[in-house]
């Protein structure tokens, strides 16, 4: 499928949230003048066709208590694949990218607790015999990614 | 912030998406056992307590052709990185913006800024227009693309816990 004009509207309308009432895909249609089963049907089509990841609630794991943190690694080319299974290995490896950069490997940690952070760079480290630099946020300017509508 | 045992329930019934039905929290609420408004009363509190960001789509960037994705990083005066972070934030290509630690001698940047495009060179159009916006108050600056997703999986909450 290719997305036309309204759910690309959707899309970017659904970025910026959805609401919390008994039936909210008729919000969101009333609003852009849609109806509740097409709002319904056309994200159900977006989502299985691969241009929706994810819908739902986006929760906090740092407000949850929990430890949240972006990480790099310098990994020797001849080692890359080795280093990668033991780091994807970790639950708490949440996304891992290759990068071009000398710093060639960024994962996120998420763990339940906020010590959970540098005991997984710790663990990391003393199976990969590499550094693991960290990354914590210490202020977040978002507002919001819009596709073009 | 505490969380009770029907926060963690509610937050692990949902992390991985709601239902697409015409009254999601409904159904919802019927997996959990509790009522519709306590659900929604829930969700509100666990957004009110800054647990629950937003409930929102995810879309996939590479499959709406964006497939060159840079993080752009920036060494940006201590002083001015509040006031500027939030200026690119505010720029409809940027994704997600953040202050991190430098990692000085190997990490000079202190400024994250996502930038999606179809190609690497509106990627580095979008960088330049960054740049013009830091202007002196930016000493150096890199941008990493990605090469290869490695792993992705959301966030995974244990259930029962």
């Amino acid at each position: 499928m290719t997305l036309d004009a309204t759910d690309r509207l959707l899309l970017n309308e659904l970025q910026a949230g959805f609401p919390i009432a008994a039936s909210p895909f008729a919000v969101v249609g009333d609003a852009l003048g849609l109806t509740e089963d097409d709002v319904i049907a056309r994200i159900a089509r977006m989502r299985e066709a691969g241009y929706v990841t994810r819908f739902g609630p986006f929760y906090d794991a740092a407000a949850m208590g929990g430890g949240l943190c972006l990480c790099a690694m310098e990994v020797p080319a001849d080692a890359f694949d080795a280093v990668l299974t033991k780091v994807n290995a970790l639950p708490e490896v949440a996304h891992n990218y290759e990068r071009t950069h000398r710093l060639n490997m960024w994962f996120v940690l998420a763990t339940e607790t906020e010590d959970g952070i540098t005991e997984a760079q710790a663990r990391i480290e003393a199976e990969t015999g590499l550094p693991v630099l960290l990354f914590p946020k210490l202020q977040e300017f978002f507002i919001g990614f819009r596709v073009a509508a | 912030m505490k969380m009770d045992h029907i926060d963690r329930a509610l937050i692990a019934e949902t992390q991985a998406g709601l239902p697409l039905v015409a009254e999601p929290y409904a159904a919802v609420a019927e997996a959990l056992g509790m009522p519709e408004d306590q659900v929604m009363a829930r969700l509100r509190s666990l957004k009110a307590r800054g647990i629950m960001r937003r409930i929102a789509i995810a879309p996939n960037h590479y499959k709406l052709g964006m497939t060159a994705n840079g993080m752009t990083v920036w060494d940006v005066r201590d002083a001015d990185v509040a006031e500027l972070g939030a200026r690119i934030g505010a720029l409809g290509f940027v994704s997600h913006c953040y202050e991190r630690p430098r990692a000085l001698p190997d990490w000079p940047y202190n400024l994250f800024a996502m930038v999606h495009g179809d190609t690497r060179d509106e990627v580095e159009a979008k960088r330049a227009e960054i740049a013009t916006l830091l202007g002196a108050a930016c000493r150096a600056s890199d941008v990493l693309y990605s090469k290869r997703i490695l792993k992705k999986t959301g966030l995974r909450l244990a259930k029962g816990k």
